[in-house]
């Protein structure tokens, strides 16, 4: 169990999973460069963040609500949470998370919403079997399912986030092609990585000739 | 998102710079004469008596953007930016390492290889294109001199070696910069560096685009997380940039090179210039424009980044000099690469 004291972010979880360097760049080096698509969620989210609730006879919603767990040490807030009134009239958590953009094949968008759905679990004392992601791109939802996966996965990468971020020591960058699509590729600079003396042969190649 | 790295230079006496939205409203006797995108700056610069609005410098605060105040003259004021950015890792690197006087050593040798390289490629590049306009020879051997000090730096050294190494190449580059102006020589010539307050014109230019430079390596350092005051070179004291004023080395020749081009391709004239009494000159407004605008233009210019290998406006190299630093700090590099030009 973790105290209130070491809960990290829940959205890092996503930034580990697509990057350890990007994920301890945001949360260690506290750097933040905006690009197209970093603006474009932000837009998006300011929007979807307005806190408050609404309310059908069998769906009461509520968006923008703080979530946390102790169990996996997270805490952050859920764009939208359903509560889907049951027949035994009780009510069934169902989170959803909006995206920009379209379905990825990874499971970064799902981890994140399953780290939710665990919160919810702990803090309302029920399971949540299912919720949502909602693409921007395709104006619809994509269902996701808590199952055993999911959860493994999700639980996994909080204890890695733990681990990175306990650190001081930020990962070597490793170049491959999504870097290019990275708002972090200016600030990391993945090329200048993994060569030894590049510095110096720059420097011997620069004054001594 | 590249950065558009554009500064707002305001020098219109008596304007007053507000928030309206997500713009910068430039007013000026009351009427709005220029509205900019914030997201389109990355700085703003006022002269003399320019206001502003708390609202605009918190807007500003939170974008990153820093203002800079400065007289009319271009002596620094006061400067105002937002929260300390969060990077305390890095700057608790960069402490330790300034306290260590032998890592401290090796960073001035970068800092003064970088300066050192780009003053001989000045004095190379000018025999190359005006020698037979100018001594060459005495230029020429102001070059080796200056090849000869680049040697010694490749070796390990104390830090006030390095210091002394500076100071030998400071004089060597000096004594022959007089040489480099090959037009209006009875109005624009340069015996030594004079700087409270400028004793001629050309030291006029120097200064005043140096504070340009400084504040621009400061803006990067400190969107980057460094404290600039903090440096290696130049040791601790207060109010004094340390950090800011070692990464100026490497940048000093491109201000020198910015003076050069203008007094030799005639765009500031002897008359732009107000000499006082006690021999101290300035500019005067139309020439500290098209200072300002040279300035600017030379910033946008496109060119290869020498260690990255990369094109990139003239502008972006202080902060990615400022990240190779904080890169290197954090263990990623095997050194710090000065911007050097061949």
């Amino acid at each position: 169990m973790y105290t209130e004291d070491d809960l990290l972010m829940l959205s890092a979880l996503q930034h580990l999973l697509f990057c350890p360097r990007q994920c301890a760049l945001i949360h260690l080096e506290q750097a933040w460069t905006e690009n197209r698509f970093t603006a474009e969620g932000r837009v998006l989210h300011e929007r979807v963040h307005t806190a408050g609730a609404d309310s059908r006879c069998t769906v009461r919603v509520e968006y923008d609500m703080p979530l946390r767990s102790l169990r996996l040490g997270l805490s952050g807030r859920a764009d939208i949470v359903e509560m889907h009134l049951q027949e035994d009239s009780s009510w069934l958590p169902f989170p959803v998370e909006y995206k920009r953009g379209r379905p990825k094949k990874d499971d970064t968008d799902r981890v994140q919403l399953c780290a939710q759905a665990l919160c919810l679990e702990e803090m309302l004392d029920c399971t949540v079997p299912e919720g949502a992601l909602y693409y921007g791109q395709k104006k619809r939802r994509t269902p996701v399912q808590f199952d055993d996966r999911l959860r493994r996965v999700t639980e996994e990468a909080a204890a890695r986030l733990h681990e990175l971020l306990s650190g001081t020591v930020t990962p070597a960058p490793e170049y491959s092609r999504r870097c290019e699509s990275c708002s972090f590729i200016d600030t990391c600079l993945p090329r200048t990585a993994g060569k030894k003396n590049q510095v110096r042969n720059y420097m011997t190649r620069m004054t001594q000739s | 998102m590249k950065k558009h790295l554009n500064t707002l230079f305001v020098t219109t006496q008596g304007a007053y710079l507000a928030k309206e939205g997500e713009t910068v409203a430039v007013r000026i006797e009351g009427k709005v004469r220029l509205r900019l995108p914030v997201h389109t700056l990355d700085g703003i610069v006022c002269f003399g008596n320019v206001g502003c609005s708390p609202f605009l410098l918190g807007f500003c605060g939170e974008r990153n953007l820093t203002v800079s105040f400065l007289t009319e003259y271009g002596r620094f004021l006061a400067r105002v930016q937002g929260p300390v950015s969060g990077n305390v890792i890095l700057r608790r690197e960069q402490y330790r390492r300034a306290d260590d006087l032998d890592f401290s050593a090796r960073m001035a040798r970068a800092f003064i290889n970088g300066k050192v390289a780009n003053c001989r490629a000045l004095l190379n590049r000018t025999v190359r294109d005006h020698g037979d306009r100018l001594d060459s020879e005495a230029v020429g051997d102001a070059a080796n001199h200056l090849t000869g000090l680049l040697k010694s730096l490749g070796r390990d050294r104390p830090l006030d070696e390095v210091r002394g190494t500076e100071g030998d190449g400071a004089h060597v580059y000096f004594s022959v910069f007089d040489h480099l102006i090959i037009r209006n020589k009875e109005d624009f010539f340069f015996h030594r560096r004079s700087r409270r307050p400028p004793l001629d014109r050309v030291n006029c230019l120097l200064s005043f685009l140096y504070t340009l430079v400084m504040h621009d390596v400061r803006s990067a350092l400190e969107c980057t997380g460094l404290d600039p005051a903090v440096g290696f070179l130049h040791r601790d004291r207060p109010g004094r940039s340390g950090l800011a004023l070692d990464m100026m080395e490497e940048f000093r020749p491109l201000a020198d090179r910015l003076t050069l081009s203008l007094i030799n391709r005639g765009q500031l004239q002897g008359k732009d210039f107000v000499v006082s009494e006690g021999g101290g000159v300035r500019m005067k407004d139309k020439a500290r424009k098209t200072l300002l605008t040279a300035y600017q233009e030379r910033k946008q210019d496109v060119l290869l980044h020498p260690f990255l290998e990369e094109k990139m406006p003239l502008g972006l190299f202080f902060h990615t000099q400022a990240l190779l630093l904080a890169r290197f700090l954090r263990g990623d590099l095997d050194g710090y690469p000065p911007v050097i030009w061949r």
